[in-house]
C-alpha cells in the first residue's frame, strides 16, 4: 500500500453524542493468483467511507448487492481480519487498537444479527446454550440468576422459555431470527449491527421482527446500524440513511431529507424502484444501464460515471468531494460542485 | 429406536445370506483347488491310484461332490449352528484356529486405531486453523507422502533403517530367538518390540487420510456462519475451535471410526505378511492362496457381518452426536 493512500483521511475528534464514528474506512481483499500464488490485485470492498451514528438512533445502509454493505458491518465489528485504512471509533475508542484479550469483552457491547438465521446458529447446540453461552463466558449475571436471565431474554424476544432445550432445526425462520436477536441482546449490547435481518424471512414475519427490533431499541436504548436492500424497511426504521455504491457512500442524511429530496443520481434511480402500493399509479422508474462494475478494477473518477445518466466530463477524471447540502445531508457528486452548500 | 434396530438387524441377516452365497460361488470357482493339489501329489506316489480316482475319493470325503447350490446349503445349515468345519490347510476346527490368531491382530489394530486418532486429530485441527501456513503445508505434504507410499515400501524402508542399520528391532516374526528362555514380563516386552515396526508402517499409511479428512471438515465448519456468530459473541478462540467447530466435525469422525471397527478383526493382510506376524490377516491369506474353502468362507463371512454391524453402530452413533438425526 502506498503511503499517500494510507493518509487519505484526516483523523476526527470524537463527539460525545456519537456512539460510532467511521472515518475514511477502507477494507481491501487481496486477489491471489499466478504460479507462486502472489497478490495480483485488490478487491476494494470498502473504499474510504465515513459516517457517524448518534446514540440511540438507527442508521440505515442501503445499496445493491455487492456494494460492500455487509463488509462494512463486519469491518466495524472487526470480524474478519484487519482494516486496510481509516478509523472506526466506538465510544471514542479505536476498535482496531483494542488488544486481543480486551476485544472479547468489548464484543459484548457491539453485537451483530446476521442475515441468514438458518446457517448462523450452530446445529449442535440447544437454543438455551446458544443464547446463554457468552453470558456465562463473560460472567454477565451471577450464576444463580442465570436461568432466570435467559428466560427473561427469551420472553422479551417473543420466544417460549421452555424451548430452551430444543435445537435450532426445530424452529421456523422467524423464530430462528428471534433466537439470533435474543442471542445478541443477552450480552446487553449498546450497539447492534443488523445485517439484512429480515431479508431471509416471509413478508408477514418481516413486520413482526422489525416491530420487535423497534420495541427492543426503545426498551434497552439500543443503537442500530440497519443494513438492507429493502428501501421501504429502511425508510420505516431509520433515523439516518447512507447510500452505498461500489464501496463508497454516495449520499448520507436524515431519512426524511433523503427520501423527500434525493440528490445523487444513483439514489434517485434506487428510490424510483420502490413499489407504490397502488396498481393504478404510474411509476417513473429510472432504469440503470449495464451492471455494477468490478470492485477489483473500479472506474476512474466518480465510480458511478459508467452508468450515470448525467455524466459530465469531470466525472471521469476527478473523484467528487464531500458536499454538505445543509442539515447534515451529504452528497458526493459533481452536479452539486457549484451549488452553494452549508459550508 | 428399538424397532429401528430390529428392522436393521433383519435386513442385515438377508444381506449376509446373499453375501455368503456370492462368496461361496467365488470360492468354488477359484482356479487354485486344494483338492486337486492333494490328488496330484498322491497320484504321483509309486503304485498309487490315478489322479481321477483320487479326486473322486477326496471330493466325497470333503463334501465337494455336490453342486455349488446344494454345497452352499450344506455349508449354511452347519454354519448357522456354529459349525464351520475343519480347516483343510491347518487341520484344526476353523473357529479354533481363528481364536488362536485373531488376538494379536486385534491388539495391533487397537493400538493403531488409538494412536491414529491421537495423532491425526490434533494435526488436522492445527492444519485447518493455520490454513496455508508453513505448518499446514508441512503437515499436508507429509500426509500425502504417507497416503501415497505403499506399505511394502515403507515397511522395507523401516526395516532397512531400524533393523539392518541400527539393529534395534528384528526383521520379522512375532517373537525373538530366545523367547522361550525369557520371563513372562520379558516375553511380553519381546512381542511388543516386534510389533513396533508393523504398527509404525500401518500408522504412516493411515494417518494421512484421517488427517486430511479432519482438516477438510474443520475448514468447512470454520468458514460457516455460526462460527462467525461464535466469534461475534466474543468467545475465546479456544472455545470457538474446540466447542463449536470440533463438535461439528465429530459427526464425520464417527462415520470413519464406525466403518473402521471391523478392521480390528480383519487384520492387516499386507503388513502382517511383510513382517511375518501370524495374525488373522497372515493366516487367512495363506488359507486363501492354498484354496482352503472352510477357513476362507468363515473369515470372509465374518468380515461381512462385522461391516454390517459397524454400519449399524455408525448410524446409531450419528443420532447420539447429531441432534438433527432422530431415528424413528
Amino acid at each position: 500500500m502506498e503511503k499517500s493512500e494510507m493518509k487519505d483521511f484526516t483523523p476526527i475528534v470524537h463527539n460525545e453524542e456519537n456512539i460510532l464514528e467511521v472515518n475514511g474506512l477502507k477494507k481491501y481483499f487481496p486477489i491471489k493468483g499466478g504460479f507462486f500464488n502472489t497478490v495480483v490485485g485488490q478487491v476494494k470492498a470498502i473504499d474510504g467511507i465515513s459516517f457517524h451514528i448518534k446514540r440511540g438512533t438507527t442508521m440505515g445502509l442501503v445499496g445493491e448487492s455487492g456494494c460492500g454493505k455487509t463488509t462494512t458491518g463486519r469491518a466495524i465489528l472487526r470480524l474478519g481480519g484487519e482494516k486496510t485504512a481509516g478509523q472506526v471509533l466506538f465510544n471514542g475508542r479505536e476498535v482496531y487498537d483494542i488488544p486481543k484479550n480486551e476485544m472479547n469483552e468489548m464484543r459484548t457491547k457491539m453485537q451483530i444479527i446476521f442475515q441468514d438465521p438458518f446457517s448462523s446458529l450452530s446445529p449442535r447446540l440447544p437454543v438455551g446454550e446458544i443464547i446463554g453461552e457468552a453470558v456465562k463466558e463473560h460472567k454477565l449475571v451471577p450464576m444463580n440468576e442465570y436461568e432466570e436471565y435467559i428466560d427473561k431474554i427469551m420472553d422479551e424476544c417473543g420466544l417460549q422459555p421452555f424451548h430452551k432445550g430444543r435445537y435450532p432445526h426445530e424452529f421456523s425462520g422467524g423464530q430462528r431470527q428471534r433466537i439470533c436477536i435474543a442471542r445478541a441482546l443477552a450480552l446487553n449490547p449498546e450497539f447492534v449491527v443488523c445485517d439484512e435481518p429480515v431479508s431471509a424471512l416471509d413478508v408477514s414475519i418481516q413486520a413482526q421482527v422489525i416491530n420487535l427490533l423497534e420495541d427492543l431499541q426503545e426498551k434497552f436504548k439500543l443503537t442500530y446500524l440497519f443494513i438492507s436492500h429493502d428501501l421501504s424497511v429502511v425508510e420505516h426504521i431509520s433515523d439516518t440513511v447512507g447510500v452505498m455504491y461500489l464501496g463508497n457512500i454516495v449520499e448520507f442524511g436524515d431519512t426524511k431529507d433523503l427520501f423527500a429530496n434525493p440528490l445523487h443520481p444513483y439514489t434517485k434511480a434506487l428510490f424510483s424502484a420502490i413499489p407504490i402500493p397502488d396498481p393504478e399509479a404510474k411509476m417513473s422508474r429510472i432504469i440503470l444501464e449495464g451492471s455494477i462494475p468490478s470492485p477489483a478494477n473500479p472506474p476512474s473518477g466518480c465510480k458511478f460515471h459508467t452508468r450515470c445518466k448525467e455524466c459530465m466530463k469531470i466525472c471521469k477524471n476527478k473523484v467528487p468531494e464531500k458536499k454538505d447540502m445543509g442539515n447534515g445531508h451529504i452528497v458526493y457528486c459533481h452536479l452539486y460542485d457549484d451549488v452553494k452548500g452549508a459550508e | 429406536m428399538k424397532k429401528y434396530i430390529i428392522k436393521r438387524l433383519l435386513w442385515s441377516v438377508l444381506i449376509l445370506f446373499i453375501v455368503a452365497f456370492l462368496l461361496y460361488i467365488l470360492m468354488r470357482s477359484l482356479p487354485t483347488s486344494y483338492l486337486e493339489q492333494i490328488a496330484r501329489q498322491k497320484s504321483q506316489q509309486p503304485g498309487s491310484k490315478t489322479f481321477e480316482e483320487w479326486m473322486q475319493q477326496l471330493e466325497a470325503t470333503y463334501g465337494m461332490d455336490k453342486g455349488i447350490v446344494p454345497g452352499f446349503f450344506a455349508w449354511l445349515s452347519k454354519a448357522v449352528r456354529g459349525d464351520f468345519g475343519d480347516s483343510w490347510k491347518y487341520t484344526v476346527p476353523v473357529t479354533r484356529k481363528f481364536t488362536e490368531v485373531v488376538g494379536i491382530s486385534f491388539w495391533m489394530g487397537l493400538i493403531v486405531m488409538v494412536l491414529e486418532m491421537l495423532i491425526s486429530i490434533p494435526l488436522g485441527i492445527i492444519a485447518a486453523t493455520k490454513q496455508y501456513s508453513a505448518t499446514d503445508n508441512a503437515i499436508s505434504i507429509l500426509a500425502l507422502a504417507g497416503i501415497s507410499l505403499p506399505t511394502f515400501f515403507t515397511a522395507s524402508l523401516l526395516k532397512l533403517i531400524f533393523s539392518v542399520k541400527l539393529g534395534w528391532f528384528d526383521l520379522n516374526g512375532l517373537v525373538g530367538r530366545n523367547y522361550d528362555f525369557l520371563s513372562p514380563m520379558g516375553q511380553k516386552m519381546d512381542i511388543a518390540m516386534h510389533l513396533v515396526l508393523p504398527i509404525i508402517t500401518l500408522l504412516i499409511a493411515s494417518i494421512g487420510a484421517y488427517m486430511r479428512y479432519i482438516r477438510t471438515n474443520m475448514l468447512e465448519v470454520l468458514s460457516s456462519d455460526y462460527i462467525r456468530t461464535a466469534r461475534a459473541k466474543g468467545l475465546s478462540e479456544r472455545r470457538v475451535i474446540y466447542h463449536h467447530a470440533f463438535r461439528n466435525t465429530l459427526i464425520t469422525l464417527v462415520t470413519i471410526w464406525g466403518t473402521s471397527l471391523p478392521g480390528l478383526f480383519s487384520g492387516a493382510m499386507i503388513t502382517e505378511q511383510l513382517f511375518s506376524i501370524p495374525g488373522i490377516g497372515y493366516t487367512s491369506y495363506q488359507a486363501m492362496i492354498s484354496g482352503d474353502i472352510p477357513f476362507s468362507m468363515f473369515y470372509l463371512v465374518f468380515i461381512a457381518a462385522l461391516t454390517l454391524v459397524g454400519n449399524l453402530i455408525t448410524d446409531i452413533l450419528y443420532a447420539v452426536v447429531d441432534p438433527r438425526v432422530r431415528i424413528a
